[in-house]
């Protein structure tokens, strides 16, 4: 286990460095001075050019390149263009939105799809089964943005059970903010959750016909027991791996989610700091959330491991 | 008896609830604006969203701006100007005192303005502040500012929220903390979400009449429909979807406000290349463009024709609209006479607030009309500003030009439609150079007449500003001379 673990800790490194690299070099490029979007038509050259000093954006890029990556191994982002704050508390007070609301989403996912999907695949070909591959079907199809604008006309236009979107600060209170996180989760949840109860169908069923299954059956288990004590541990290792992504892309793909419920997660904050041109945030998220999605691959290449003990050996 | 006393227990306790309520209601106001503020220093970045939040509740300039655009007295309550139009000597209103309890006085004025035209200055309007030659305090109320020429303008540019007075003691921390001398008080800023403002109970001047401003920001338009649908927001100070309007007009919990802007509507033309910068391709292009079918396709209807680089809500505008009316025939010959029977393609790039995006398309149509063939590129506005603006690497833009008189712009020969006549560079010269208003009006006149005969840019519509206000909330502005929300006479009706 230890081996196998330094073994993937190694690639988490490279891929993190690779990506640094190709992150900072692919939004350097991007056409717009930071400087003279800041100040406008109206500007002199004289202004953009002590402003660019200000910002430090007169040194050489490979300089500006091992500031950034240094700065950030301290855990120093560097300051912001625009807002002149610490890229890194800005950041911080995103991620506090984000990352509760994916993992909300998250929790909502995986509390619907698992009873649904084991549901629908201990009693294939019933009605029941019919009907949660039909819902889900329906859920896969619907885009989210869609359904969101749904729930805000429904809940927060007709019934004004909820506000139509912002969000009022952890300080506010656990439950109002909690509540203004509600109806963007659910939105956010429901394609993932019809995707695993998909998932999870099908991988159980897939379970249950092999030949250990039948084993467990001619000893005298009954099918339930079969599925519950043999089969749902083997089934949970495609499950695992979807978990794992749609973690990272509630993360990192709430952009639209996080427009119509004008959020200010991090996905908001990425594509304002783009049209900006506030760089330095833009390469710190990206970078961040890469980090993210190679860590809970690494969390979930570890899992594996733990489920399947045979993966441990390989390699 | 019992029942005549609960009933009247009932009846107060309700009352008082009701009374709660209300009371908190006339207090409290949420404001629904497009833009976030990048940071709180007015005079630190050319973001109108800056000004729209802090200009005239929490920043207050020498002058300001009133609601109509006319220039009124701010923290200067007096001032005397010489003969010869070179030294203005203002005098501070007594007892006014920053939001940290410290006083106002002419060395805050003397700080403010050295600082905005200091050598390494980030002031984005660093022009503003360009002919000040010395600022110096003759007492503690009493300032004097000495230009090196005279300047017609000056009081009008230092109503500017680039112009505020900030105080040396609090200018540390300006961008996250604001202290102004103004009717509200910074308290809160959700990063993302809103900014807190608070009545300033120390105010110099008429107190507000609202206890607390909530400015929200909601950049996307459908969001921005059902925040004021949901009652979310009291108000949506210049709404993003014209689309949506007929809807608010028609609810009764709702005003719409139709305003005019500072912003010219241009289609912008590259006066430095060819083939525009032949005048005879330009007036084909002037009367190739139909305004009204312009403003009803890419405007709902909302916005004023224009014929030259002027707000036509200004005392001295002339309407030279006739002088570039829809004649496709008549611009077809031009083109004949320019050598150009035959047409020409060029390209047309498009920054992405809607009038530009929507806009294009409309004329692009119109321009094929006459033979006009355009390529049509969508830009970002960091992309805009590096290759229109910067890199002047276009034929034709279309763009809303927002600053307050800034008819300057076409004297400066390289700036991006690349302009260069004399004449009108002798205008805006002797212009500047003099205060008599007599004068000051033939002039405006005469360079709006210039850059119309020269075809300079296709002129089309003044932006128009639309606001949706909850019925009850009184005293936002319509119009807006300068980009604020000023919120120091906003109340609710009783």
């Amino acid at each position: 286990m230890i081996r196998y673990t330094l073994k993937r800790l190694q690639s988490l490194i490279i891929s993190l460095i690779v990506a640094s690299i190709v992150i900072f070099a692919a939004i350097e490029i991007v056409p717009g001075d930071p400087a003279s979007f800041m100040l406008g038509v109206n500007a002199q050259p004289d202004t953009v050019a002590a402003l660019r000093e200000q910002l430090g954006l007169d040194v050489p890029l490979y300089q500006r390149y091992l500031n950034w990556i240094g700065g950030m191994l301290t855990g120093d982002f560097g300051v912001s263009y625009t807002y002149r704050t610490p890229v890194s508390d800005i950041i911080g007070e995103r991620l506090w939105i984000s990352l509760p609301l994916a993992l909300y989403a998250l929790s909502l996912t995986v509390l619907v799809a698992f009873p649904v999907g084991i549901l629908a695949a201990s009693r294939r070909g019933s009605a029941t089964d019919v009907t949660v591959m039909g819902a889900t079907q329906l859920g896969v199809a619907i885009p989210n943005f869609w359904f969101a604008m749904l729930m805000v006309l429904v809940f927060a236009i007709n019934l004004r059970w909820f506000s139509a979107g912002g969000f009022p600060g952890w300080d506010a209170g656990f439950w109002v903010a909690l509540k203004a996180l509600t109806l963007p989760a659910i939105a956010l949840a429901l394609p993932q959750a019809s995707i695993l109860a998909r998932v999870m169908r099908s991988s159980l069923l897939d379970t249950l016909s092999e030949d250990y299954i039948r084993t467990c059956r001619a000893k005298g288990l009954t099918r339930k027991q079969a599925l519950w004590r043999h089969a749902l541990r083997n089934a949970l290792i495609p499950v695992l791996t979807i978990v794992g992504l749609q973690f990272s892309f509630l993360l990192a793909g709430a952009i639209i989610i996080e427009n119509v419920f004008f959020l200010p997660g991090l996905g908001r904050l990425v594509f304002q700091s783009i049209s900006q041109r506030d760089l330095i945030v833009v390469e710190s998220v990206v970078m961040m959330l890469v980090f993210a999605v190679i860590v809970v691959n690494f969390a979930v290449d570890l899992a594996y491991a733990w489920v399947d003990p045979r993966l441990r050996g390989r390699q | 008896m019992n029942n005549l006393l609960r009933t009247s227990a009932f009846a107060s306790s309700f009352a008082l609830l009701a009374g709660l309520g209300a009371a908190q209601a006339a207090g409290d106001v949420t404001v629904g604006l497009q833009l976030e503020p990048p940071h709180l220093d007015p005079t630190g970045a050319a973001a109108g969203a800056i000004d729209q939040v802090l200009y005239s509740n929490v920043f207050e300039g020498l002058t300001r701006f009133g609601p109509d655009g006319s220039v009124d007295p701010g923290l200067a309550e007096s001032w005397e100007i010489s003969e010869d139009g070179t030294e203005y000597t203002f005098h501070l209103h007594e007892g006014v005192t920053f939001h940290d309890g410290t006083d106002l006085t002419a060395e805050d004025v003397v700080f403010t303005l050295d600082r905005a035209r200091a050598e390494e200055s980030a002031n984005a309007q660093k022009a503003l502040f360009e002919g000040i030659e010395s600022v110096e305090a003759v007492d503690s109320l009493t300032v004097k500012v000495t230009l090196s020429e005279p300047d017609g303008s000056f009081l009008f540019n230092m109503a500017w929220g680039d112009a505020v007075i900030v105080a040396p003691e609090s200018i540390e921390d300006i961008k996250s903390n604001p202290i102004g001398t103004g009717a509200f008080k910074f308290s809160d800023w959700t990063q993302g979400d809103s900014i807190d403002l608070v009545k300033n109970p120390d105010y110099w001047g008429t107190p507000a009449a609202l206890d607390t401003a909530t400015f929200k920001f909601i950049s996307d338009p459908s969001a921005a429909f059902a925040a004021v649908m949901a009652e979310d927001v009291d108000a949506f100070y210049s709404y993003p979807a014209p689309e949506n309007l007929a809807n608010f007009e028609a609810d009764p919990r709702f005003r719409v406000l139709v305003g005019s802007t500072e912003g010219e509507t241009i289609l912008a033309m590259n006066n430095g290349a060819e083939p525009f910068n032949d005048p005879k391709v330009r007036e084909a292009v002037a009367h190739a463009i139909d305004r009204s079918a312009l403003i009803d396709g890419a405007m709902f209807g909302y916005g004023e024709p224009i014929g030259t680089h002027f707000a036509p809500h200004n005392p001295d505008y002339v309407d030279l609209t006739e002088q570039s009316n829809y004649d496709p025939e008549r611009s077809k010959q031009l083109l004949e006479e320019a050598g150009y029977g035959d047409g020409f393609t060029t390209t047309l790039k498009l920054p992405p607030p809607s009038y530009a995006r929507r806009g294009g398309e409309i004329i692009a149509a119109q321009l094929r009309e006459v033979g006009i063939e355009t390529e049509i590129t969508n830009v970002e506005w960091a992309q805009w500003l590096e290759n229109v603006f910067n890199g002047k690497d276009f034929g034709l833009t279309i763009v809303s030009h927002t600053e307050p008189m800034d008819i300057g712009i076409y004297a400066r020969p390289d700036y991006y439609f690349q302009y260069d006549n004399p004449d009108f560079q002798q205008v805006i010269e002797t212009l500047t150079a003099t205060a008599d208003p007599e004068g000051r009006s033939k002039l405006w006149q005469q360079a709006q007449q210039i850059i119309a005969d020269d075809y300079v840019n296709g002129y089309l519509f003044q932006l128009p500003l639309m606001s949706v206000v909850k019925t009850g909330l009184e005293g936002i502005w319509a119009d807006a001379p300068t980009q604020a929300v000023d919120l120091t006479a906003v109340h609710w009706a009783e």
